[in-house]
């Protein structure tokens, strides 16, 4: 067997953690900016979007649908399979 | 007290009990390695019911009970914060991901702690993950049984006694039964009950209050800062608010009942599956549910104890026979996140502490039979515990939360992507996890105005990387003699 620092999967394990790291941030960085920078005015210049408060709509419901598109575009395009099990070794389960 | 309501309850109840039957059929079947189906399915899950059972167990009785309680209270601002948890969909799996499950099969390992064992290779490591998961995975089931006899209580009536042991009898006949198959193919049955009767209770929560254009209305009318992302009194800074993404977002890595399932998916496929559901379906519940308790406001003002809007608001604005399934599922959450913590408390008691320590080559019958005695034991202990319940639902579970994972996070994510980490490092991060995070929690509630996790979370990264490095020489010898042993598995 390769040792453990070549396998192949590794490279592509850390790649894909690392993608987990930067889309976390993004997600943050998306939230944290609509909800208080739309939202520290006083509540009486809100503007509304389907009835719900700006600041709430684009940083919520407006985020969880972008977090969730772009989760589908990386795992589609990005992510990549690979088998789980050693090969020169039976596993029982 | 009503009828129509109880039905569809008791209904649901004997589904999960046909699941569960049907699931240790198929456990009593494939008798060749008893550990590897009863505490972990076998690793033959498909990305769907992956997907499911982290959602399930991870949505608790804080996220349908207590969360959208304190939003009731608390306003947008609350919505706002669980907002943070959609992370969690996609990190856990992401950062976990491929390693963790190719190091799991290496290693052989069925629980967090033989995932540890096989990294560190040191008995201390172990013996101080097994009783960190006892202790604090203890306290969660606790409240978690509460939330859920609480909730038959308010529906039924009868006492809080009787309900307690309604739901302490349901959930233990089937995972004393059937073990993770079963509760992973429960998980799924709720999961999709939580995901339906969130869609249904919005919309008949938005049509009660007149529209949502009128619902703000009213919650303006009654008070502006309710809208506002700071809380109904102002109290939720942004400081605060943000370091939830450390305890509901990102940490949550480290912990073992969500870990464990990072073990059991069957292929690299399943995985992307459940990476794709579960961002959708997290992200869908916890924005509905803890939007639904703001809404409710307008609607049932008045309500003293958070924990009983959302079977209020479900009585109100649903016809009777449809509240019964709408409410089975909390219920389902709640029943699912204790079947998982049950068992893994039993496996680390069996597997973590028995096997490894006290008598290595039990028999294959004696094991079984430790397995079902133990988590038996166990269920009958927490409801003694439930049975004087303390009030803060919350904060005992989320006391749980913090201290797995200020005890976990380093070890496991530094472990799999950090070649110097070593049993040293990963002794004395558990240590500093656990130490400063009561510490901090009991005397200095919010320091610098986060949320309590936040320094033991960073005082443990710190705490393994100096003492990994500074125990690098010492540790050489142990990992040439790792090494070896992973090349002659």
């Amino acid at each position: 067997m390769a040792p453990k620092n070549q396998d192949y999967r590794f490279k592509i394990a850390n790649r894909e953690a690392l993608i987990g790291v930067a889309l976390a941030i993004i997600n943050f960085v998306w939230w944290f900016a609509f909800a208080y920078g739309l939202g520290s005015k006083p509540p009486e210049e809100y503007n509304y979007v389907f009835g719900l408060p700006s600041w709430f709509f684009y940083s919520c419901v407006g985020g969880f649908i972008f977090i969730t598109v772009l989760v589908i575009f990386i795992v589609k395009f990005f992510f990549v399979e690979v088998p789980f099990e050693d090969e020169d070794r039976g596993d029982q389960s | 007290m009503n009828v129509a309501v109880i039905v569809p309850l008791l209904l649901f109840l004997v589904i999960i009990f046909a699941v569960g039957f049907m699931a240790s059929r198929s456990l009593n079947k494939s008798n060749n390695d008893f550990m590897q189906e009863y505490f972990l399915g076998g690793r033959q899950l498909g990305g769907f019911v992956l997907a499911m059972t982290m959602i399930a167990t991870y949505g608790s009785a804080s996220s349908f009970i207590g969360g959208p309680g304190v939003a009731y209270t608390q306003g947008f601002g609350w919505v706002l914060l669980s907002m943070s948890q959609v992370a969690t969909g996609y990190f856990v799996l992401m950062i976990l991901g491929k390693k963790f499950a190719i190091m799991a099969r290496r290693y052989n390992a069925v629980t967090l702690t033989d995932f540890l064992k096989g990294r560190y290779q040191s008995k201390w490591v172990v013996l101080t993950a097994a009783f960190s998961i006892i202790i604090f995975l203890f306290s969660a089931m606790a409240a978690q049984w509460v939330g859920g006899a609480r909730l038959i209580e308010s529906l039924t009536g009868i006492s809080y006694t009787t309900s307690l042991f309604i739901f302490a009898v349901s959930v233990l006949i089937y995972v004393v039964i059937g073990g993770f198959k079963a509760v992973a193919l429960t998980d799924t049955v709720q999961g999709v009950v939580m995901f339906v009767g969130t869609l249904v209770l919005l919309i008949a929560t938005i049509v009660a209050g007149g529209g949502i254009s009128n619902i703000m209305a009213d919650l303006t009318a009654e008070n502006p800062d309710l809208i506002t992302p700071f809380g109904a009194d102002g109290s939720l800074t942004p400081t605060y608010v943000s370091s939830f993404w450390i305890l509901v977002g990102v940490a949550v890595v480290g912990l073992p009942q969500v870990t464990v399932r990072a073990m059991s998916y069957k292929s690299s496929k399943a995985m992307h599956r459940a990476l794709l559901i579960g961002t959708i379906v997290v992200g869908f519940i916890m924005l509905n549910m803890h939007l639904i308790g703001v809404f409710a406001r307008p609607i049932l003002p008045g309500i003293e104890v958070g924990d009983k809007v959302m079977p209020l608001i479900s009585l109100e604005v649903l016809p009777a026979w449809l509240a019964g399934i709408v409410l089975a599922a909390p219920m389902a959450a709640i029943m699912s996140t204790v079947d998982s913590l049950l068992l893994l408390v039993s496996s680390s008691v069996v597997k973590d502490i028995y096997i490894n320590y006290i008598k290595p080559d039990a028999s294959h019958q004696r094991v079984k039979n430790l397995s079902f005695g133990v988590t038996t034991v166990l269920g009958v202990l927490v409801f003694l515990m439930a049975l004087n319940p303390p009030d803060l639902l919350i904060w005992l579970n989320l006391f749980a939360f913090g201290g797995l994972e200020a005890t976990f996070i380093w070890p496991v994510v530094m472990g799999l992507y950090w070649k110097t980490g070593n049993k040293y490092g990963a002794l004395s991060s558990m240590a500093v996890g656990i130490g400063s995070y009561i510490i901090i929690d009991l005397f200095f509630t919010s320091p610098f105005g986060m949320h309590s996790v936040v320094l033991p979370v960073i005082f443990s990264f710190i705490a393994y990387v100096v003492v990994s490095l500074a125990t690098k020489n010492v540790a050489v010898n142990d990992y040439i003699a790792q090494q070896k042993m992973e090349r002659s598995m």
